[in-house]
């Protein structure tokens, strides 16, 4: 199943982690954003689009200008997905632990 | 109710740390992954191959509900019997690639131990794609439970 652009194609990318960074501090405009960056406008507005389509960045008008503020809630998302792995540890722990408990017995 | 199993994985590493503790004595623990019986008994999986020494290797292999069979593999660089084992492991026939684990054993009291599993892959991508794998499955499998829902309905 092929899943739609993610979370973690979005924060797999260093620049984006920088600017989830930059923008999680304060709401800034997309040229204020890259301003920080050596690389070329059009690469940081890629970038932007992309944490946008995520969902990780919303925008914002103001004015004449767009803002683009953190939505910390996307991030939550991220340490929910770890859930089902730890889960899955989890069972199969519960299940070798609950198998030597009875090894142990037997003995 | 607390969690007794911890990740530990961290933005942009290629890494990740897995943390139990288990109330077994640490032999009784380390038992769990050498003797090949027990081994099928809590992974579920068909044991090939497993040879319990340094420069070892072993095998396994599970079938899926639908009887599809997937088998693993991995060598086994180090085995030190009830503190470590340093082994690979590689999906076969998925494309991931080998990873490298470092699993450590140890004594908390007498009747309780630590496991702690640290797997390092090829790339940040492949362990984000690994950590993600029991997510993308879970989908799948709400995803066919649907489908065979909805055509029992038909």
């Amino acid at each position: 199943m092929e899943l739609r652009r993610d979370v973690f194609q979005a924060i797999a990318d260093p620049t984006r982690r920088a600017i989830i960074t930059l923008v999680a501090l304060q709401a800034m405009t997309p040229t204020a954003i890259a301003e920080k960056f050596d690389s070329s406008r059009q690469t940081i507005s890629k970038h932007i689009q992309i944490l946008t389509e995520c969902e990780l960045l919303k925008q914002e008008q103001s004015g004449r200008e767009i803002y683009y503020h953190f939505n910390p809630k996307k991030m939550k998302e991220i340490a929910d997905f770890i859930e089902p792995f730890r889960n899955m540890w989890d069972e199969r722990f519960n299940k070798l632990e609950s198998i030597m408990k009875k090894y142990k017995s037997k003995k | 109710m607390e969690q007794k199993t911890k990740i530990a994985a961290e933005d942009g590493k290629q890494e990740l740390k897995i943390t139990r503790e288990f109330d077994l004595p640490v032999d009784l623990l380390f038992r769990a992954y050498a003797d090949p019986e027990i081994v099928e008994q809590w992974m579920g999986t068909k044991v090939l191959k497993l040879e319990n020494r340094n420069h070892g290797g072993y095998q396994f292999e599970t079938t899926d509900p639908k009887g599809n069979k997937h088998r693993f593999n991995g060598a086994i660089h180090e085995f030190t019997e009830n503190r470590k084992i340093t082994r690979t492991f590689e999906m076969e026939n998925t494309g991931f690639g080998v990873q490298l684990e470092f699993l450590k054993f140890e004594e908390v009291s007498e009747d309780t131990s630590m496991l702690t599993m640290h797997i390092v892959y090829r790339s940040v991508e492949v362990r984000d794609q690994m950590l993600k794998l029991p997510f993308a499955q879970g989908i799948n499998m709400a995803h066919n439970r649907i489908q065979d829902i909805a055509s029992k309905l038909k």
